[in-house]
């Protein structure tokens, strides 16, 4: 519980460094939210720019913004008039995060299935197949992926729809969840394939085989929660950004996720939007490290939080 | 006691020592897989580099009759397009047309009349855009028949266009020198940053090494796609910044790798040699630990094109890439995603190219990893 509580303590001046480095970076690029292709004439401007703060010095609209952050403030976007930002993410959040959900099942449990039976049938056409996969997953982004399987399923085929959350049933999310799982769902049956095989050779795994344990037990069991643990501590970083929606996958197939108010941000010059979706991201990051951890103590014995 | 006499000594072995580097190379030639895509990154940069000269359309070029063809190995305009051509400029100079033949970029073309014709009337057909330098070849009945050549301005378009008229084949080539040069050069500005930073903070060690590696660790737990995003809005979008960008955020796992190398090495004999021997840190540095730390450097930098050449196309998707009318393979992607329905082969074309060099340069990173891991030996 300490061990908790000290993580949680020390994620504090990590997030806190993040906010302010982003502030300052947002900041210092060139242009602002209401310099538009036709310029607005200069009183309108002063009021836009009172009724934002952006007139005050840099130094009190930062500190405005910290202490504003902390009660859960985000601020008005500059560029979704009318919204916060705290009410944009929420109401993009959970389309991401649903989609990104069953985009991590599909990894996870896709990545380490395929890696485990190419771990048990090493070198056979098998592993080579569950390989070139994963090298496809790898190496083919997917804002190549997104296309060519709207292009296949939904163009040619009339399978499933092109794009869009429809009544949010399965059938519109199969398509980017493919997308956005199998460049994750590579590293996973990397890893798995990996440390499956190194575990299928330790001492543990011979005794076990000695006592005449059926193999299924012995893999499962025995090998499975050594060869888990590279696994869980990719989990972190795949989770956040799986969760935090992402913005090729989600302009591909036109999800009214959370993931392109990062970029549409970044374009806008809407600095709160932005900042809200950097913190967003973070605290993401710093959760799921967290959440890992405890697993990691929980799977491997000899780590211990203490 | 034998009869066999030992062959006579000769002076030195035959065989030669062989170096480190000589025995990688024979370890990476052994290597299908990787040969291969040595020899498929070489067709590529080839393709893409020389491609242009045999083209004879420019990047930029806008062919406003030919806006979204599909790719084809026929020349354009077809052979119907021309007979309706031909025909109306025959009737327009109020002539027969007997014979009409197409072949390559000339034509033939038979015309009569009742009244002997007037050679001038060739001017109608250069009038026509598809027909230029008509010329009578010969005439019979007294000028009732002539017989015309001239030439046809036909077009390839392999590859097809894209929704303004440009022709994708030499947009791919385009794209392919932007992807390619900013892999490369991102790589190298990585490169440079990453491994002078990491022999710096590992060699000067102690309270300097822990700032600099703390920053390091910061500069991790930024949300990275962000950080690229405010630089390249930062910046804007030239071509030279963006592999600029794309380089000063890579450099942090090469920086990291060399720092390690340069921790085992700072306690070589070697080092201490040079220490005893006067020379500055700098010198040291440069001399003794970057050379050292070269091994793991080229691994890493053959992970690093790859996944630049990724960054840069993200970027490019997202449309915060090269602007038009240069382009880059993401952006080309981009654009083929947004027409998947209606044009296709806008999108098909530049992800072969994509994904082969992509796949191409794996295959080649992980043979220079098998031939230059000392573990493997």
């Amino acid at each position: 519980m300490s061990f908790v509580l000290r993580r949680l303590a020390s994620a504090v001046p990590t997030l806190f460094i993040v906010v302010t480095i982003s502030f300052f970076l947002m900041r210092f690029a060139p242009g602002g939210p209401f310099n538009l292709e036709r310029p607005l004439p200069p009183q309108t401007m002063a009021n836009l720019m009172r009724t934002y703060q952006l007139d005050q010095p840099l130094w009190r609209q930062y500190v405005t913004y910290i202490g504003n952050a902390v009660t859960g403030d985000f601020g008005p976007s500059y560029v979704y008039k009318d919204n916060t930002v705290a009410e944009l993410i929420g109401k993009g959040l959970p389309y991401s995060m649903e989609l990104g959900f069953y985009a991590l099942l599909l990894a996870l449990i896709g990545g380490v299935l395929m890696g485990t039976v190419a771990a048990l049938r090493q070198n056979s056409a098998l592993d080579f197949s569950v390989m070139s996969l994963a090298t496809i997953g790898t190496t083919v982004p997917n804002f190549v992926v997104g296309p060519v399987l709207t292009l296949v399923f939904a163009i040619s085929l009339s399978l499933l729809p092109a794009g869009g959350w429809g009544d949010g049933s399965l059938r519109f999310l199969i398509l980017p969840m493919i997308a956005l799982a199998l460049p994750q769902l590579a590293v996973f049956a990397r890893l798995t394939r990996g440390s499956m095989i190194e575990a299928l050779h330790a001492d543990h795994i011979r005794t076990a085989r000695a006592y005449g344990l059926p193999g299924r037990v012995v893999v499962v069991t025995h090998a499975m929660r050594g060869a888990l643990l590279p696994v869980v501590s990719y989990l972190a970083p795949c989770a956040a950004a799986l969760l935090t929606g992402s913005a090729v996958v989600e302009t591909i197939f036109t999800i009214p996720g959370v993931g392109r108010y990062f970029v549409l941000g970044a374009i806008n010059r809407d600095y709160t939007l932005v900042m809200g979706t950097v913190i967003l991201i973070a605290i993401f990051v710093i959760v799921f490290n967290l959440v890992v951890d405890i697993l990691y103590g929980l799977l491997d014995p000899r780590v211990r939080h203490d | 006691m034998t009869d066999i006499t030992a062959p006579p000594l000769q002076g030195t072995p035959k065989t030669r020592s062989r170096s480190l580097f000589q025995l990688a190379l024979i370890r990476f030639r052994r290597n299908r897989a990787a040969m291969a895509g040595c020899v498929i990154l070489l067709l590529i940069a080839m393709f893409s580099f020389l491609g242009p000269l045999f083209v004879p359309h420019t990047y930029d070029q806008v062919f406003p009759s030919y806006v979204t063809i599909p790719p084809s190995l026929e020349p354009r305009p077809d052979a119907s397009k021309l007979q309706d051509a031909i025909e109306g400029v025959a009737a327009r100079a109020r002539v027969r047309l007997d014979s009409f033949a197409v072949e390559g970029q000339s034509f033939t073309a038979t015309i009569s009349a009742d009244e002997p014709i007037d050679p001038r009337a060739t001017r109608y057909f250069d009038r026509a855009n598809e027909f230029r330098d008509t010329k009578v070849d010969s005439s019979r009945d007294n000028g009732r028949t002539l017989m015309l050549t001239g030439k046809v301005d036909r077009d390839y378009f392999v590859f097809g266009t894209d929704t303004n008229g440009r022709d994708l084949l030499v947009r791919v080539m385009l794209g392919g020198q932007i992807s390619i040069a900013v892999g490369l050069l991102a790589s190298l500005v990585s490169l440079g940053i990453g491994v002078l930073y990491g022999a710096t903070s590992g060699y000067v060690g102690g309270r300097i090494d822990n700032v600099m590696m703390r920053l390091v660790e910061i500069l991790y737990s930024l949300p990275f796609v962000f950080l690229v995003v405010v630089l390249v809005v930062f910046f804007g979008r030239s071509f030279i910044l963006i592999f600029l960008v794309i380089g000063a955020v890579e450099w942090l796992d090469m920086a990291r790798i060399v720092r390690g190398q340069t921790l085992a090495l700072k306690r070589r004999e070697f080092v201490g040699a040079a220490e005893a021997l006067g020379l500055t840190d700098w010198q040291i540095i440069r001399r003794h630990i970057i050379p050292n730390t070269i091994g793991p450097v080229i691994v890493f930098v053959t992970v690093v094109v790859p996944k630049v050449i990724l960054l840069e196309s993200f970027l490019s998707f997202l449309g915060l890439g090269v602007q038009a009318p240069l382009t880059s393979w993401g952006a080309l992607i981009s654009e083929g995603a947004n027409n998947i329905q209606s044009a296709p082969w806008l999108l098909i074309f530049p992800s072969i190219f994509f994904v082969t060099t992509l796949f191409s340069l794996n295959f080649v990173g992980d043979g220079l990893r098998d031939a230059l891991d000392p573990k493997d030996r």
